[in-house]
């Protein structure tokens, strides 16, 4: 496991403080840290007001809120994908709304991004899709196919590594999606309704597949509307943040 | 480094199996290009086979002086004492009337037109064989050999030159014109396959910048694109040249055999050649760059 995910990046990996809310002034450089971050889209729709929290590194963290709660919109401002409209948005310490355009596809290598429409490409296999990380970031091909079925081996698809993701059932579509994601150890996790189109089976099965990365160390943030399924995983001592029409709810779980 | 130079294989491997992907159009785009290539291309080894024939009329230029029929001996003398006087002439060769009739009957089928004829017809006349190509010295002498007694006419090839020289200016405008034309031609072509190929590639760039591609990579394989299809095209249109230049020289040598001459268009030689292929595989990564820069910055993943 260790092998494929890198330890997230703090400085001292000491017993993560799970169900503490760090202070905004913590020792640990926090992973993620937002601070009043408002998003307004061009036409004048507020996605989110002054949200602010922080994620210590090694947190395994879920946003949970009804669909046009802002969900996806907080998580798209991580990878720079959306800029925020106020505030700060902050990867290990590292201001992300005023990082050069240049900069960020060295940014978004080191956050795996779980999409909710996955974005899978189907004119190639489902090794190639993995390996697609490596090669844009210049592995030898020898070493990137050895990672990438490393990273299929992880979700259990290595069998498959020839099929075209078409081909593959949605459980297993997700799965792809999450080795594609990891393939580049990366110390962050970030995933969007990554259980919305499954049965309660392979919802299970990928859930343990991120509790399994949040146990060596990464920081894992996933976007749920699913009420029952972040409250299971608060009584497992994961942390909930509540998102209510762009603002962030009492703690649930603080 | 090593990342760099595994990227830039990564890149041409892109390219490569998207040209794989489409072999037929993209066969036909490098024929477009070969074929529009080949015009200009053509004109330009053409202009320079003129030039190379110009070169030859232009190295033994020469004046031709007619006396009048009834031209005596001293006429003949004061003509060539005006020769000998001017720096543009470098020999001279007199061709007495007799002498000329006596040639030209040796001539297949004049023998026997020439018999009919009771006295002869030409003239004394002088050949001269200028010093070098000053044509303005050679026009001075043409000038006082004409004003001389008895000088019927004085024949200065450098009119000839002098046409020919103008002629070849504008056949070197016309190829620059028409290879302007087609550069530009060529650059649309290539900014148009680029572009459909960046609608296809729509959800494979988006993805790509989504998981940390550099605009520099997603540029790459673009750029490889147009410059190998700059390239082959080069490489049609001299193929194309090569054959139409074959076909040509055919007939060529059969004319030029009733010169006895073994005159033959030359081809353009390996460095122009080359030249010639950096140039395309240059036009089509000009393209390519000007259709990424349009069109790429419109893919923003959302």
């Amino acid at each position: 496991m260790a092998e494929f995910i890198r330890a997230s990046p703090s400085p001292a990996k000491h017993p993560v403080t799970q169900n503490a809310t760090p202070a905004v002034t913590s020792a640990v450089t926090p992973a993620i840290s937002f601070r009043n971050v408002s998003k307004r889209y061009p036409g004048g729709y507020e996605a989110l007001t002054s949200i602010s929290f922080d994620i210590a590194p090694g947190e395994l963290v879920f946003i949970s809120g009804h669909s046009g709660a802002g969900k996806s919109t907080l998580l798209k401002l991580v990878p720079a994908i959306e800029r925020a409209s106020a505030g700060a948005v902050l990867i290990n310490g590292q201001n992300v709304s005023a990082m050069k355009r240049t900069a960020i596809p060295y940014l978004r290598r080191n956050l795996g991004l779980i999409f909710q429409d996955q974005k899978l490409l189907h004119d190639r296999n489902a090794l190639e899709n993995v390996l697609l990380p490596l090669q844009l970031s210049g592995s030898s091909p020898a070493e990137a196919a050895r990672r990438a079925r490393a990273a299929l081996d992880k979700v259990g698809l290595l069998a498959r590594e020839k099929a075209n993701p078409v081909t593959l059932s949605g459980g297993e579509q997700q799965r792809l999606c999450i080795a594609r994601a990891i393939v580049n150890r990366p110390g962050i996790l970030l995933a969007d309704e990554p259980t919305a189109n499954l049965d309660a089976d392979y919802a299970a099965d990928i859930m343990a597949m991120f509790k399994s990365f949040h146990d060596v160390g990464v920081t894992v943030l996933i976007a749920t509307h699913d009420s029952k399924l972040s409250a299971r995983h608060q009584a497992g001592g994961a942390r909930v943040l509540q998102l209510d029409h762009g603002r962030l709810g009492l703690e649930a779980g603080a | 480094m090593r990342a760099w130079f595994h990227q830039h294989v990564q890149s041409f491997r892109t390219t490569r199996a998207r040209l794989k992907q489409s072999p037929l159009s993209s066969a036909l785009n490098v024929l477009v290009i070969g074929v529009a290539l080949a015009l200009p291309l053509g004109a330009y080894v053409l202009l320079l086979n003129m030039q190379r024939v110009a070169g030859l009329l232009a190295t033994a230029p020469e004046m031709s002086v007619f006396m009048s029929a009834n031209a005596a001996a001293t006429d003949i003398a004061q003509v060539v004492s005006a020769i000998k006087a001017s720096p543009a002439a470098k020999k001279h060769r007199f061709v007495p009337r007799d002498q000329a009739l006596a040639e030209l009957k040796k001539n297949e089928g004049m023998g026997d037109i020439l018999g009919t004829l009771q006295s002869n017809p030409l003239p004394d006349a002088f050949v001269i064989e200028l010093a070098g190509s000053d044509t303005a010295t050679a026009e001075v002498l043409s000038r006082d050999l004409a004003k001389l007694p008895k000088v019927a006419h004085v024949h200065l090839d450098s009119a000839f030159i002098r046409r020919l020289d103008a002629l070849l200016g504008l056949v070197r405008i016309a190829v620059f014109v028409l290879t302007a034309l087609l550069a530009v031609g060529l650059i649309a072509v290539t900014f148009n396959t680029i572009r459909l190929q960046i609608l296809t590639l729509r959800d494979e760039i988006e993805v790509s910048k989504l998981i940390g591609a550099t605009n520099a990579f997603i540029r790459r394989p673009f750029f490889y694109l147009g410059i190998l299809q700059g390239g082959l095209g080069g490489v049609i249109a001299l193929v194309i040249l090569a054959l139409a230049g074959g076909l040509m020289n055919l007939e060529i040598a059969r004319f030029a055999a009733t010169y006895d001459s073994n005159f033959r268009l030359q081809a353009l030689d390996w460095q122009a050649a080359l030249h010639f292929l950096v140039f395309a595989a240059g036009l089509g990564w000009a393209g390519a760059y000007l259709s990424v820069s349009k069109h790429l910055w419109q893919i923003e993943p959302r």
